[in-house]
C-alpha cells in the first residue's frame, strides 16, 4: 500500500488535573447536535468522565473504534495504589457495556475530533475544559494508505453484527422505498 | 417541544405510592421561569397555611431550575423546597453537586413527594422507569456511604444519588441532604426527607435537553468563558483574598485563615480570638489542610473547584467545601484543625448541616459549664457511654455528635437547634440561644457598629441564610479615592450606573460611613439588587457563586436574560426577568406572612453588633419596605401585588386579615 502524509490529530490527558466537572461531556454532545449546539446530552458524548470519586478517579476517555467482540479477559491495572480495570482505559463501543453508544439506538460512538466546516481550532471539548486537563496536539507522519470509515458505515456495521447482513438490506430497501414514495408526493 | 426545561413533574405519592408523571403548564415558566419561583407557586396552590413540616400534606420537592443541564457553566443547583420544620416557614435549601443536571437528563424537571412512605424507601429514577424501592438494609448508614451502596446495588456508577443520613432518619432539625462534594443543608429539608421515610434518590437519565436558540446560546457562553478565565487570572485587588475571586469561597484553595478565625466567633459564637493566627498556628494549619486534601473538585459542569475530596489520615474518605473546614474547631475551642477534619467527616456520614451544627453542640457545653444541664444529662445509659469530662473538649464534642444526630438523650432536646433547645430546657437557657434569626442559627459573627446593608439582609430575605444573601456590593468601604475608581472602572455587572457614586462617596470613616451611609434609600436599592440576583439564580440554576454570591462575578442582569431568551425562546429582556423574580419574591413572602411571619420576626440577633441604633434600624426597616412596595408590616400591597398579576394573593392576605387597608 502507498505511503502517505498525513496530519494526525490528539489530545493530550492529563488526568490529575481533572476536576470531574464534565464540560468537556457537555460540549461534545452538543457539537454533535443536529442542529449544531441545539440539545445537550452527555450520555451521546464521545468523551466519557470514567468517575470513582472516593478513589481519586476522574479519566477522561474518548470514543474509539466499534467492535463486536468482547475481550476475553479483564484484567486490572494498579497505577499509584489505586486501581482500574483495564475497560475503563478501553476506548472501543464493544457488546459488554453501554458506554459510547448512542443511549436511543445503542449505535456506536467515535470521536471525531470535531472536524467539521469551517474548521474549529481544536475540538470542542479541548475548548471548554478551563482546568488544562485537555491539549490537541497535531503533528504529520508518514502513514499507509487507508479507507477512513465514516459515521454511517461504523454504524451500519454494528447493525449487520446485530441483525445480520440480509435483514439490514431488506429494511433499508423498505425505508428506500418509503423516502421514495414520501418524495414523489412532495 | 419544551426548551431548556423537560416540560414534566414526577410525582410521587409516598403513601400510597402512586407514581405519576405530569406535564406542567408553560405558562408558568415564562411567569416564573422554574427552580425556586414555581416550586414557590405549588407550594403556596397545594400546602395551606395550617399545615406543618411533618405533616403528610407537606410536600417535598426536588427541583432542577430552568437552565440546569444546558452549557450554562456553574448552573447546576438542585433547589429543595418545603416547609421548615425549625420556622415553619418555607425552606428552601440549595445544593450543587450533579443531581440536578441528571434529572433533567432523565426527562423531568422536579420530583414533587407527597405523603410519607410506611417504610423507609429509596427512589430510583432511570429515564422513564421511576421505582419507589426497600431501602431497611440501608437504615442507619452513612449519607456518604449509602450513595456508593446504592450505585453499586443499581450496577449504575454514573447515577447521581443524594441521600440522608442518620440525622435525617432522626428528624434532626439541622440534618443535611448530602450529595458529594454539596449539600442541601440549612433549615431542615433533610429532617422533612427523613419524616416522610425517604432514604435517598438515585437518578440516571440519558435524554437530550433542547435549546431554542443553541448557537446563539454558546455565542453567549463564549464570553461567558472568556470572562470567567480574566477573573481566574485577575483577582480583585484591594480587597480580602476570599472576597477576591469567583465561586463560592474557595476555602479548599486558601489556607491563610487568619480573617475567619480571628473575626468569627468561637464557641457558641461568643469569643473572638484575636491573635490566634499566630506564628505556629499559620504553620501548623495550612500543613494539616494540605496533606488532608486530596484533590480539588468541582459540580457539574464548573470550571472553578469549590470542594476537595478529603483523604486524611485513617478517616474514610468523603468531600468538603466552604467554612466547614473550621467550624468544629471554632465550635469545641480546639486549636488543632486535624479534629476538624476528623469530626466532620463523622458529622457528613450522619448528614448534618456543617454551619449550625457546632453551635448546637456548642450552646450544650455553655450549658452544661453554667449548671442548667447538669451531669444526669451527659451520664451514659445502656445506648452508649457517658460524656467525657468538659476539659476533654474534643471527647465531649463528639459525644454530643453523637447524642444529637441520633436524638439520644439529651441529644433529643438540642436536635430542634438552639432556639427550640433554648425553650424545651427552660431555667435560663432561653438566653444561651442568641445568634438565631426566625428561630434559626445564624452565622456566627458579632461585629462592633450596625451595618445597614447587612441589617436589611438579615432579617428581611427569605432565605433567613445571610451568607446566600450578599453580593456583588462590596462588604466594606474602600479608604483611598484611587481605590474606589479603580473598582468601579470595570464593573459591567452595575445595574445602573448611580451606583458607582454611591460607591465612590462611601468612606470607612466620617459622615459617609457605616450606619449612616449608604443612606436607607440607597441601601434598599443595594439590598433589592442582591436579592434580585439571588431570586433569578434560585429560579435559574446558577451557583450564586457565579453570580449572586461574589464581587464582579460571569452572570449578572445583563447577560442573564439573554441566556434564558437563547436558551427557552422567550423573549426576555432585563425588566421582564426583574418583574418575574419580583412575582416570586412576594408570592414567598406573602406564603410566609400567611403561616405567621410578621414584622417582629424579622429582627438579628440583638447581640449581632455592639453599638445599635434601634430608631435608625427602624427606619431603615420602613424605608426598604416602602420600597419593596410593601407597607410598614412588611405585606405586600395590594397595588404591588396587583402590578405582578398576584391578585388573587392580596385577596388572600386581606381574608385573613394579614393585608390591611390596601
Amino acid at each position: 500500500m502507498a505511503k502517505v502524509m498525513k496530519t494526525v490529530k490528539s489530545i493530550k490527558v492529563d488526568a490529575d488535573k481533572c476536576s470531574g466537572c464534565r464540560a468537556c461531556e457537555i460540549a461534545c454532545s452538543a457539537f454533535h447536535a443536529t442542529p449544531k449546539y441545539s440539545s445537550i446530552n452527555p450520555a451521546r458524548a464521545r468523551i466519557q468522565i470514567i468517575r470513582y470519586p472516593l478513589r481519586d478517579i476522574w479519566m477522561p476517555v474518548f470514543a474509539g473504534e466499534y467492535t463486536p467482540a468482547e475481550c476475553m479477559g479483564r484484567p486490572s491495572y494498579v497505577i499509584d495504589g489505586k486501581e482500574y480495570p483495564e475497560c475503563d482505559f478501553c476506548r472501543a463501543s464493544c457488546p459488554a457495556r453501554n458506554r459510547f453508544k448512542e443511549p436511543d439506538s445503542l449505535l456506536p460512538l467515535k470521536c471525531d475530533m470535531c472536524e467539521s466546516d469551517p474548521p474549529e481550532k481544536e475540538p470542542l471539548c479541548v475548548q471548554w475544559c478551563l482546568e488544562d486537563v485537555l491539549t490537541y496536539e497535531e503533528r504529520e507522519e508518514e502513514v499507509e494508505e487507508g479507507i477512513e470509515i465514516e459515521d454511517v458505515e461504523t454504524g451500519l456495521l454494528a447493525m449487520v453484527d446485530k441483525y445480520g447482513l440480509q435483514k439490514v438490506l431488506d429494511t433499508a430497501a423498505r425505508v428506500a422505498k418509503k423516502g421514495e414514495s414520501v418524495e414523489s408526493k412532495k | 417541544m419544551r426548551y431548556a426545561e423537560t416540560g414534566y413533574d414526577l410525582e410521587i405519592d409516598l403513601s400510597t405510592g402512586n407514581i405519576e408523571r405530569v406535564e406542567r403548564d408553560p405558562s408558568l415558566t415564562e411567569t416564573l421561569l422554574g427552580g425556586l419561583g414555581i416550586c414557590v407557586k405549588t407550594m403556596w396552590d397545594r400546602v395551606p397555611p395550617e399545615t406543618k413540616a411533618f405533616d403528610p400534606e407537606n410536600l417535598l420537592i426536588f427541583s432542577a431550575p430552568l437552565l440546569v443541564g444546558t452549557p450554562a457553566m456553574s448552573c447546576n443547583r438542585t433547589a429543595v423546597v418545603t416547609l421548615s420544620p425549625q420556622t415553619n416557614l418555607l425552606a428552601y435549601p440549595m445544593m450543587g453537586g450533579f443531581w440536578a443536571a441528571e434529572l433533567k437528563y432523565a426527562g423531568y424537571d422536579r420530583v414533587i413527594f407527597r405523603g410519607k412512605s410506611p417504610r423507609l424507601v429509596y427512589i430510583w429514577i432511570h429515564n422513564d422507569k421511576v421505582e419507589i424501592r426497600d431501602a431497611e438494609h440501608l437504615r442507619g448508614k452513612g449519607a456518604v456511604e449509602v450513595r456508593e451502596l446504592i450505585r453499586e446495588e443499581l450496577k449504575e456508577p454514573n447515577a447521581a444519588v443524594c441521600a440522608i443520613g442518620a440525622a435525617g432518619e432522626h428528624r434532626n432539625f439541622l440534618a443535611s441532604i448530602e450529595q458529594g462534594r454539596s449539600s442541601s443543608s440549612r433549615l431542615g429539608g433533610g429532617a422533612v426527607m427523613g419524616d416522610k421515610n425517604i432514604k435517598a434518590i438515585a437518578v440516571r437519565g440519558t435524554k437530550d435537553i433542547n435549546l431554542a436558540d443553541g448557537a446563539k446560546f454558546w455565542a453567549h457562553m463564549k464570553d461567558v468563558i472568556d470572562y470567567i478565565n480574566y477573573r481566574n487570572a485577575n483577582p480583585i485587588p484591594d480587597v480580602m483574598t476570599i472576597l477576591s475571586g469567583i465561586g463560592s469561597p474557595q476555602e479548599m484553595v486558601h489556607t491563610d485563615e487568619k480573617w475567619h478565625t480571628e473575626n468569627f466567633m468561637w464557641g457558641n459564637a461568643r469569643t473572638r480570638r484575636r491573635g490566634f493566627w499566630d506564628e505556629k498556628i499559620s504553620v501548623e494549619w495550612p500543613k494539616t489542610q494540605l496533606s488532608a486534601i486530596k484533590r480539588l473538585i468541582s459540580c457539574f459542569n464548573c470550571p472553578q473547584h469549590c470542594g476537595a475530596l478529603i483523604s486524611f489520615r485513617d478517616v474514610p474518605r468523603f468531600k468538603q467545601k466552604c467554612f466547614t473546614k473550621m467550624t468544629y474547631c471554632m465550635g469545641a475551642y480546639v486549636d488543632d484543625l486535624a479534629f476538624n477534619f476528623s469530626i466532620s467527616q463523622k458529622a457528613t456520614e450522619y448528614g448534618l448541616d456543617g454551619f449550625g451544627t457546632p453551635q448546637c453542640l456548642a450552646m450544650a457545653v455553655e450549658l452544661r459549664e453554667a449548671g442548667i444541664l447538669t451531669e444526669e444529662d451527659f451520664a451514659g445509659t445502656d445506648e452508649y457511654p457517658p460524656c467525657p469530662p468538659a476539659e476533654d473538649k474534643e471527647g465531649t464534642f463528639y459525644w454530643l455528635l453523637d447524642r444529637f444526630a441520633l436524638r439520644q438523650g439529651i441529644g433529643d432536646i438540642m436536635a430542634d437547634g438552639t432556639y427550640w433547645m433554648g425553650k424545651r430546657i427552660g431555667k435560663g437557657a432561653e438566653v444561651y440561644a442568641h445568634n438565631t434569626i426566625k428561630k434559626h442559627e445564624q452565622l456566627p459573627l458579632k461585629l462592633g457598629t450596625i451595618d445597614p446593608i447587612y441589617y436589611l439582609m438579615y432579617t428581611t430575605n427569605e432565605k433567613i441564610s445571610i451568607t446566600q444573601i450578599e453580593g456583588n456590593w462590596p462588604q466594606a468601604a474602600f479608604p483611598t479615592m484611587e481605590q474606589r475608581e479603580r473598582f468601579i472602572k470595570d464593573w459591567p455587572q452595575l445595574p445602573d450606573d448611580h451606583f458607582k457614586q454611591y460607591l465612590l462617596d462611601w468612606e470607612p470613616r466620617g459622615e459617609n460611613s457605616i450606619p449612616y451611609y449608604p443612606k436607607p434609600h440607597m441601601c434598599s436599592e443595594i439590598v433589592d439588587w442582591m436579592e434580585m440576583l439571588h431570586n433569578i439564580d434560585d429560579a435559574t440554576g446558577f451557583c450564586c457563586g457565579m453570580s449572586s454570591f461574589c464581587l464582579k462575578p460571569p452572570y449578572h442582569i445583563h447577560n442573564i436574560p439573554k441566556l434564558v431568551s437563547a436558551a427557552t425562546g422567550m423573549d426576555l429582556d432585563e425588566a421582564g426577568i426583574k418583574k418575574i423574580v419580583n412575582r416570586s419574591r412576594n408570592l414567598h413572602r406573602a406564603f410566609n406572612l400567611m403561616r405567621g411571619m410578621t414584622r417582629a420576626d424579622e429582627v438579628p440577633p440583638e447581640d449581632h453588633w455592639k453599638r445599635r441604633d434601634h430608631e435608625y434600624e427602624e427606619k431603615l426597616l420602613d424605608t426598604y419596605y416602602l420600597y419593596k412596595g410593601w407597607n410598614l408590616d412588611g405585606v405586600p400591597t395590594r397595588e404591588r401585588l396587583e402590578e405582578l398579576d398576584l391578585g388573587y394573593v392580596a385577596d388572600e392576605l386581606e381574608k385573613r386579615g394579614i393585608l390591611k387597608n390596601g
